[in-house]
């Protein structure tokens, strides 16, 4: 469904992604996991066109996505919830949800989504009238997902979601990937929190300055002896 | 009394195109994250246009004001495409230095083309006005006001209520977050740049109204007061440029009357100053935290 192959990405003179190769296939959960700077935020961003690559190719649904502009990704099926959640702040939660449906044009389908969206986060209903930047994290997190929800993706592009939450939320939170999953959305997700993401994940990659180093069955891949020292602090 | 509300309305008149500009100026801030000190000769540029196709050529009133708004967006988005967009990524100094350069360029154009007399346009406003109570209400401060009342109606509806609008207030507050919400983020920033420049030419048109004359400096200083408005206000806030506008206006009008008409521009401008340095985001901007 997604392909990567021999991505490299420069910052400037900074060589941020030096070569990398991974696919994603219909159906299934991948971890991108690795240390802060490894540069899974930065292949992300190179995904949906947020930052340009400077060779590589990355094949979604075969087509180049190096070659679509950036706004016209979402529309293929591929929504991206980023680092640090980057919801609209100043705009209301009803808001946020509905520029999530920016590119769809059916008002009825749009709003059997919300529907959907708002049973699976109660909260969202709840506050819907809420300025978003006045929600918790955890909160903004579930705007974050629910507002890509929207844009009715084939698969999701999920960075750090557990980032500066309690350890209350990070549970929610991967329940509801793993729920989001059970409904037939792909998801490629980055994460810090590498024994969470490995335990919801089919397959993973281990990023290190700009390279894959290891990759395989997430189960696998958590009884490594590598893995475990380097990011499951066993 | 009478003196009072005559230059309260004045004030008013003063403050709408001050309003209407800084709007212009409030909008691109907003989304481009730039100065854009071209924007006052926009005014120019409507004046003129103003002066061939109503005064010389003698076009009915609505499609002399069409292609005044016309000629502007035109122009405002040419600037945008072939001056600011290569600079996109770099440095706002840079940005803010292209400005002024555009700025400089269009009244030299405008010189070259136009000589340095200023020329008369005739008023549009042909509206007789009338006295209520010994205050005399002109027919340009009814029409002024008016106009001005309806565009900044339809503009907070067209921001509020529309798709277009909403992907603009999500471009101002996070570009990429908007790109990957399918917003084109290019075609946003074309749009406030057109709609800015075609208020830019009604308050030309307005501002020719009350002054009748045009030269090739005549949008520089409303421009910088307008742009003073917009900070005063709250750069990047819509009902800031709007209140600011007005004040401005009642504020120098009123220090005209009552204190001195060469000091009105230096009370103004005193304002400004006083203001931020109590207020630095302005009366109605809002301070933006930086969450990570």
């Amino acid at each position: 469904m997604l392909t990567v192959e021999n991505l490299k990405v420069y910052y400037g003179m900074i060589n941020a992604i030096k070569d990398v190769s991974f696919r994603v296939e219909q159906g299934e959960v991948i971890a991108l996991i690795g240390a802060n700077g490894a540069g899974k935020t930065t292949i992300l961003h190179t995904i949906t066109g947020l930052v340009p690559a400077k060779s590589g190719s990355i094949t979604f649904k075969g087509i180049n996505l190096l070659k679509t502009p950036a706004h016209k990704i979402v529309g293929m099926g591929m929504a991206h919830v980023p680092e640090g959640r980057r919801i609209f702040q100043e705009l209301t939660v009803y808001e946020n949800l509905m520029l999530g449906a920016y590119t769809r044009k059916d008002k009825k389908a749009i709003s059997d989504t919300l529907a959907k969206i708002y049973k699976r986060f109660p909260r969202l209903e709840e506050r819907k009238t809420q300025i978003a930047g006045t929600l918790s994290g955890g909160e903004q997190q579930m705007l974050a997902m629910g507002r890509a929800l929207m844009s009715k993706p084939s698969i999701i592009l999920m960075d750090e979601p557990s980032m500066g939450l309690s350890p209350l939320y990070v549970n929610e939170i991967f329940d509801i990937i793993r729920e989001i999953s059970k409904s037939g959305t792909t998801i490629l997700l980055v994460e810090q929190n590498a024994k969470k993401a490995l335990s919801i994940a089919d397959r993973a990659y281990v990023l290190e300055t700009g390279n894959i180093v290891l990759d395989g069955d997430a189960k696998e891949l958590m009884n490594d002896d590598k893995v475990k020292k380097a990011y499951l602090g066993e | 009394m009478q003196q009072f509300c005559e230059q309260l309305l004045n004030g008013l008149n003063l403050g709408s195109v001050y309003a209407l500009i800084a709007l212009g100026y409030t909008m691109v801030y907003g989304i481009a994250k730039m100065l854009n000190f071209a924007h006052g000769d926009i005014i120019m540029v409507g004046a003129y246009t103003l002066l061939l196709s109503s005064t010389r050529f003698g076009l009915p009133w609505y499609l002399a004001v069409l292609l005044c708004a016309v000629v502007c967006c035109v122009l405002g988005v040419s600037i945008e495409k072939i001056a600011y967009k290569p600079l996109r990524n770099a440095s706002p100094l840079t940005v803010l230095i292209t400005a002024i350069g555009v700025s400089y360029f269009l009244q030299s154009s405008a010189l070259l083309i136009f000589g340095s007399n200023k020329q008369k346009v005739d008023s549009l406003i042909k509206i007789k006005g009338f006295t209520v109570n010994g205050i005399n209400v002109s027919g340009e401060s009814i029409v002024t006001l008016s106009v001005t009342i309806v565009i900044m109606i339809l503009l907070t509806l067209f921001i509020k209520k529309t798709k277009m609008g909403k992907a603009m207030l999500a471009v101002s507050e996070d570009k990429g977050a908007a790109q990957l919400m399918g917003v084109n983020v290019n075609a946003t920033i074309s749009l406030t740049f057109a709609i800015g420049s075609a208020l830019a030419a009604v308050a030309g048109i307005l501002y020719m109204s009350s002054y009748g004359f045009v030269g090739p400096y005549t949008g520089s200083l409303p421009g910088i007061k307008a742009f003073v408005a917009a900070v005063l206000g709250g750069i990047g806030s819509i009902p800031g440029a709007m209140l600011g506008g007005i004040l401005l206006g009642i504020i120098e009008s009123m220090a005209k009357t009552y204190i001195s008409t060469d000091l009105a521009d230096a009370i103004v401008f005193g304002i400004l100053i006083v203001v931020l340095l109590f207020r630095p985001t302005g009366l109605l901007g809002k301070k933006r935290i930086e969450k990570v």
